[in-house]
């Protein structure tokens, strides 16, 4: 590339320091005082204290967080869940439609990416609201009881956290569909195998890193909600998201937002871990 | 062979799923009943209310502002990272590439607590530049992401014939490198606008008192049920030029998702 070839270190310098000093003011060091602000007190002005205190990462295990915690993680889990079992198939029927209709459904697919995501949020909240439709529905097939509602609680949150991240879990799983090698199932057929079983022992083994890579990008958007269980949940659906959000603009303790951040920080960074080692254990069996 | 039609049986409800929700809302936009829960009639009431809220109208317009100012950054910081990344493969490189790809995959809510504490850290106002800073932020790994695809498949065999037949450095990129770029660049500036024009979570957390943007105050209504006719209308007008700026960034990226 004799673009760049004469004096090449300065030339390097000169176009990657502007992007690399940006991200390392505003995102590297940031991200490094949230993790010493979490081993700070707070002082009562809304500020932070002298000294240094283990009390914040502490509180995490209290009975105020803990709860908040667990329910974060398997509400997480549940839509990751719930997403890989509607995107599977999803993802299966678009590789194998022909090339007008596959371009089409793909389109299909990404436009919920394109829309504003407060908007889809603000449609199911006057989906499920007391005057909404489907509660005038469901209350006149008498399958709810009327004052029961629908909104305001875990369920909600997790309808809508798997209608938000569900494109997320079908695009890297059609992205590996597409490279699969359907004869194999007709192979598996012929030998015998019945369509579900085939589609289970051959198909999903041979998405597997697909279903890694959407599991992961789903779980971690997820326990990183604060907009879903803030809009359609409750006080007993909050996850650790809304905590932070709360220590931050109500009560000002900013140390205990950051030992919160914190633990958020240590499970996204735990999984994109396992999940980097997997993708390089598979790229040195390839080769 | 007969093939299962289970997966396409599910897929068509997954897309149900996906477009129900929208199109109730866009119908119920010219719903005269409040909540929707009924057809009560056909109205453009609604319309007419949204038009006189001038308080959204400012929102839109504050929004729209630091969009187009952050894409802007964006675009100049994203194409260069690209092209560091594309054209040099040092140790600083992979730093440079972990620094652009981890912020993709961070929770929003953790760039915008990290850049609050950040903020309040040097003592800086929050305000329209915190947020426009903030944008600037998780703009550029997404241009230069787009901009790096787009690298990996470019002939640089034209660089060279510009360099060989005696073009200076500059004017090879100025007149060779950026018009055929042009296309990415500009598709990850649309990109960088929408999540710009969208963002909620980031936004609020560096706010400061006298700058609201759209998702603001969208927000805020939601929150309080407050003129849920009025954000259905809203949100029609916005799905309309969500799918106008789709329609735009196809043709110009002008190619299919896959090859």
């Amino acid at each position: 590339m004799k673009l760049w070839s004469p004096s090449q270190k300065r030339r390097e310098w000169l176009i990657t320091l502007p992007s690399l000093a940006w991200l390392t003011v505003f995102f590297v060091i940031p991200t490094t005082i949230v993790l010493v602000l979490a081993c700070k007190p707070a002082d009562a002005l809304g500020g932070v204290g002298a000294g240094w205190t283990l009390d914040n990462i502490r509180a995490l295990g209290d009975a105020q967080y803990l709860p908040v915690v667990w329910r974060t993680l398997w509400i997480g889990a549940a839509t990751s869940i719930i997403c890989l079992v509607l995107a599977l198939p999803s993802a299966y029927a678009i590789a194998r439609a022909n090339t007008v209709w596959r371009n089409t459904l793909l389109l299909l697919v990404i436009i919920p990416f394109w829309t504003s995501f407060l908007i889809r949020i603000f449609a199911w909240k006057s989906l499920l609201h007391p005057d909404g439709i489907i509660d005038r529905l469901l209350t006149s097939l008498h399958l709810v009881e009327e004052g029961a509602p629908l909104l305001y609680n875990s369920s909600a949150v997790l309808l809508v956290m798997v209608y938000t991240q569900l494109p997320f879990a079908i695009l890297p799983l059609y992205a590996a569909a597409e490279k699969f090698d359907f004869t194999l199932l007709e192979a598996a057929r012929d030998l015998g195998a019945s369509k579900l079983r085939a589609f289970a022992c051959v198909f999903i083994p041979g998405v597997s890193r697909g279903i890694g890579a959407a599991a992961l990008m789903v779980f971690v958007a997820a326990i990183g909600m604060y907009v879903v269980p803030d809009i359609v949940g409750g006080t007993d659906s909050e996850m650790i998201g809304n905590k932070i959000a709360q220590r931050v603009q109500g009560d000002r303790n900013l140390p205990l937002a950051s030992a919160l951040a914190t633990a958020m920080l240590a499970g996204v960074l735990f999984l994109l871990g396992i999940g980097w080692r997997i993708n390089k254990s598979a790229e040195v069996q390839k080769s | 062979m007969k093939r299962s039609l289970l997966p396409g049986l599910v897929l068509a409800m997954v897309l149900v799923f996906f477009y129900a929700p929208i199109a109730v809302l866009v119908v119920n936009s010219f719903n005269a009943s409040r909540f929707g829960g009924s057809w009560e009639g056909f109205t453009t009431k609604w319309y007419a209310m949204l038009w006189e809220s001038d308080d959204i109208w400012d929102a839109l317009f504050t929004s729209l502002k630091i969009a187009a100012l952050a894409s802007i950054a964006a675009m100049i910081l994203g194409t260069l990272a690209a092209l560091a990344l594309h054209q040099f493969r040092s140790r600083w490189q992979r730093l440079h590439l972990a620094a652009i790809t981890v912020p993709l995959v961070m929770p929003d809510i953790l760039m915008g607590i990290s850049l609050l504490l950040f903020f309040v850290a040097i003592g800086m106002q929050t305000g329209f530049t915190t947020i426009w800073i903030a944008h600037v932020t998780f703009c550029l790994s997404y241009v230069a992401m787009i901009v790096l695809a787009r690298l990996q498949d470019f002939d640089f065999t034209l660089v060279d014939a510009a360099r060989d037949l005696g073009a200076s450095r500059w004017q090879t990129a100025r007149l060779v490198l950026l018009p055929l770029l042009m296309p990415g660049i500009i598709a990850g500036g649309l990109l960088a606008f929408t999540l710009s024009i969208d963002d909620y979570i980031i936004t609020f957390f560096v706010q400061g008192a006298g700058t609201t943007t759209l998702p603001l105050r969208v927000y805020s209504m939601i929150k309080t049920s407050r003129n849920m006719p009025v954000i259905n209308a809203l949100s029609s007008l916005m799905l309309a030029v969500t799918f106008i700026a789709v329609a735009i960034s196809f043709r110009l990226t002008k190619r299919p998702i896959h090859k």
